[in-house]
């Protein structure tokens, strides 16, 4: 065992059971007597439900049937504004809406009868894209189709425009994106009016289902569980949608009286589960003669779907990375969420910055080429420094060195040598392009979001000395069950292996928040960190272990401490770190107590025959504070930036009247080990103050950067500008027609 | 009637074969029929009488792992974990096939499972170590 076992490459906890087979899913789990329950959906975007028919030649009473009717408490999922149905009542605003679930023990039975399920509905306008929306082609949520507005207003950017050397402007779109967790979203339940509800599913937030449960059923917190199962990859599409399914579950096992088992398969996790926001951005910027910026005007518009769900939340986290890691004294930043008849998007890793960075990062592309500056020489000339504000005017107090990471990742790539070899060797069937971007990534909760939370984590020592910790955090993949470990061996100063996580389940652990936001690492494993200290102190304070002393000494005195008093235990709450302000109402302060600084790197080969763009290289540069695991942590960028070459150059959802039509993986492309080019990963350890050890959030940021890189290599390859992902070869056929 | 992974998960109760998309496309129903490697969602069990199939929980009954587990939990290669047995029995029979693979072999071998997590780089360091663990 290592001393420190902060900073090493140690193995994933859990990783043993997962390579053999033995890690359980929910889909893997099964009770007696258990039922399989389906969902009947809406078949048009928006309309009237009229009646609801069962046909066919089905022994329908051996059904378990719930429709609105049904449920015991509040038909809403408990979230921010709570205007999403469980089940729809009257009114269908999405195709796949749910307006029926049927529960029977033969799962090819109940296939039939949800086919023999007919909903018929008047049917009214729809609008299906952020445009119709906005130019209220029909009136579909609230008065006006706006979940959500925000202005951030720095300077007086209307100061700048008549003096400016320079205005250059810019329009730029992203597409929906699918999380694509392989393992299908789940759930099981049993319910019943004396035990209560409990869940078990696949999920990230824990708490999250809890707080909806409570509502639906109209029960008392203590009355509701829910267990986390092994979980198959989230992304953010296992954030509030489990929600929704566990309710689904739930509602027949009340009915029922029976376990009630939901498992999606493929083609409807795509077609009715949340995807990334569609976003719209515009960009209108002034820069001086000597490429310095002057002002910045960004209006940054989402798709949110149906419902609100957590629209509001995804558009602020856009919004506050929508000016990128640069110093402009002038910035106005007008934002919103707007409604379409499609299923509510959600959260997918990076939560709206990936839509707005990459508008960004194209955008300085365009406006160096205007100002006949070099893409790295006017980033250099307008990045961020410690003392400097951000959009938000948010004083960085922390080292920051952008142009130290970009003249390193331009070392590291060869960039100037190869900007010049691809320039000569242009002529042939394959152009070659190099680009990079530079960007930040927040880490927490946006603003005083973590201060609302109030997140909780718990430790106990048992007689025989191990450390069990306690937290709703879940282990998606990303490494939860390792962290924790380390940072809690190395506060202690005791083995690894006495440390264990706890499964969260909410009748043992505490709220420790949801796993979103790249926080879990930075602010619950800071929870960690106290709460095991506290068991250190207590020990320490009653006589029972020495100031020195050896993981052996420790387990002793665990055993001699609990043989007294009964138990050890401990818990931290969240304390936000000093001299952190926040404006709700003007959206100004200090946005996040930290972020992650990064320059990525892609080099690019253009096929002028095939028009396919394949990304040969990649390079990611970034400074995330102190690296808990190397391993895990190169884990997470690799993984994050080939979700991020998906986005760019494969994964097109492809829309008719509000629906998915390729919901399989046969016709939504995600790329295979034969897509991605050998992406090299580099760490800045710049320790942060605040973080347990000094370490930051890293998940979301590798989903930032690659889009804008790939497209900066792409147009430096083809001379072609485009302003928009997913960048298939059929786009780049039409630019490459239209040059030529 | 029913799917070979049906059967393997509900009536074998062999859960580590996972179901992924259901249509052959993501490898993670990965098992090996008389040594060849099929997707089992594919697969009517009628066809598969007096066929030999081997699964995640065959490839280290006595819990001696394979080189190729061992190498997966110590260079990074599994993180969920749902894709992750189609991915060892993948990776086992291309090093079966081919003990030495370079680079663009393992990605050849491997492009019938897909994974979300890794981004592959990890994977195939994995199969890189195990290959030398073997020697």
């Amino acid at each position: 065992m290592p001393d420190h076992p902060f900073g090493k490459s140690i193995p994933r906890k859990e990783g043993r059971k997962k390579v053999t087979g033995e890690a359980l899913y929910v889909d893997d789990l099964s009770f007696d007597g258990m039922l399989h329950g389906v969902t009947v959906r809406s078949p048009v975007a928006r309309g009237r439900i009229k009646n609801i028919l069962f046909e066919g030649d089905l022994p329908w009473d051996e059904f378990t049937i719930v429709t609105a009717k049904d449920i015991p408490g509040g038909n809403f999922v408990a979230l921010i504004l709570n205007d999403q149905p469980y089940l729809a009542a009257e009114m269908v605003n999405h195709p796949e809406e749910p307006v029926v679930l049927l529960a029977h023990q033969n799962k090819y039975l109940l296939e039939e009868a949800r086919r023999n399920v007919r909903i018929e509905i008047d049917e009214l306008p729809p609008v299906y894209s952020l445009e119709e929306s906005l130019a209220r082609k029909a009136i579909i949520w609230g008065e006006d189709n706006i979940f959500k507005k925000f202005l951030v207003d720095k300077g007086n950017v209307e100061d700048v425009w008549s003096s400016a050397h320079l205005i250059i402007e810019g329009e730029y779109h992203t597409g929906a994106q699918e999380q694509l967790y392989i393992e299908n979203n789940g759930a099981i339940a049993i319910a019943n009016s004396e035990d209560g509800v409990t869940v078990w599913g696949s999920m990230q937030c824990p708490y999250y289902v809890h707080k909806a449960l409570v509502k639906l059923f109209d029960l008392t917190e203590d009355k509701i569980r829910v267990i986390q199962t092994e979980t198959g990859g989230g992304f953010g599409g296992k954030e509030e949608y489990p929600s929704m399914i566990a309710g689904h579950a739930a509602l027949l096992a009340w009915k029922s009286g029976k376990p009630v088992k939901m498992i999606y398969d493929r083609a409807e996790d795509m077609v009715a589960t949340t995807k990334r926001h569609p976003s719209k951005t515009r960009h209108k910027t002034a820069v001086s003669a000597d490429g310095k910026l002057l002002a910045m005007e960004i209006e940054f518009i989402i798709d949110g779907g149906a419902y609100c769900t957590l629209s509001p939340v995804v558009l602020s986290r856009g919004t506050i990375h929508a000016a990128g890691p640069y110093y402009c004294p002038n910035v106005r930043i007008k934002s919103q969420a707007v409604a379409t008849n499609v299923p509510p998007h959600g959260a997918f890793r990076g939560f709206g910055a990936p839509q707005s960075i990459f508008a960004l990062e194209r955008h300085f592309d365009k406006v160096a080429r205007k100002l006949g500056l070099t893409a790295e020489e006017f980033r250099r000339r307008n990045f961020i420094h410690e003392g400097e504000t951000t959009a938000t005017s948010q004083e960085i107090r922390e080292r920051v060195d952008m142009e130290g990471l970009l003249n390193k990742a331009l070392e590291l790539t060869d960039y100037h040598a190869k900007t010049r070899r691809f320039a000569a060797e242009r002529g042939g069937r394959v152009r070659r392009g190099i680009g990079f971007a530079s960007f930040m990534h927040g880490a927490g909760f946006t603003g005083s979001g973590e201060v609302y939370l109030q997140s909780v984590v718990g430790a106990e020592a048992t007689a025989d000395g191990h450390v069990q910790l306690l937290a709703a955090s879940t282990e998606i993949g990303q490494g939860t069950n390792t962290i924790f470990s380390q940072i809690a061996s190395e506060a202690l100063g005791i083995d690894f292996d006495l440390i264990e996580v706890l499964q969260p389940d909410t009748s043992k652990v505490p709220n420790s928040g949801p796993t979103v936001a790249s926080r879990t690492a930075m602010i619950v494993g800071k929870l960690v960190e106290s709460a095991v200290l506290g068991l250190k102190q207590t020990l320490i304070g009653s006589g029972f272990l020495p100031e020195a002393y050896s993981s052996q000494d420790f387990q002793k005195a665990c055993g001699e401490y609990i043989d007294r008093f009964g138990s050890l235990k401990t818990a931290a709450t969240y304390q936000p770190p000093p001299n952190v302000h926040w404006d709700d109402e003007k959206y100004q302060g200090d946005a996040y107590g930290a972020y992650a600084w990064a320059v990525y790197v892609a080099q690019v080969a253009f096929d002028e025959l095939t028009y396919e763009a394949h990304v040969e290289d990649f390079v990611a540069l970034q400074e995330v504070g102190r690296v808990i695991n190397p391993v895990l942590a190169a884990g997470q960028i690799e993984g994050g930036v080939a979700q991020a070459i998906g986005f760019t150059l494969f994964e097109n959802v492809v829309w008719k009247d509000g629906r998915m039509v390729n919901n399989q993986m046969t016709n939504y492309i995600i790329p295979t080990p034969a897509d991605i080019p050998p992406i090299k990963v580099y760490f800045q350890e710049n320790p942060y103050a605040y973080g347990p050890g000094g370490a930051k959030g890293i998940g979301e940021l590798p989903m930032d950067g690659a889009a804008p890189a790939i497209l900066n290599a792409i147009e430096n390859a083809t001379g072609l500008v485009f302003t928009e992902v997913p960048l298939l070869p059929e786009k780049l056929m039409e630019g490459m027609l239209a040059q030529s | 009637m029913a799917r070979l992974l049906d059967v393997l998960r509900e009536e074998l109760k062999l859960t580590g074969t996972k179901e992924g998309c259901g249509e052959g496309e993501c490898g993670a129903c990965t098992v090996l029929i008389d040594g060849q490697i099929v997707n089992s969602c594919l697969v009517p069990v009628a066809q598969i009488e007096g066929s030999n199939i081997k699964t995640i929980e065959g490839v280290a009954p006595e819990s001696n792992l394979h080189a190729v587990q061992q190498a997966f939990i110590d260079h990074g290669g599994a993180q969920c974990g749902i894709c992750t047995p189609g991915m060892v029995l993948a990776a086992i029979n291309l090093l079966d096939r081919n003990p030495t693979p370079s680079e663009s072999e393992i990605r050849t071998g491997l492009a019938g499972n897909l994974c979300r997590c890794t981004g592959y780089m990890k994977i195939f360091e994995s199969i890189v170590k195990a290959c030398q663990s073997n020697r």
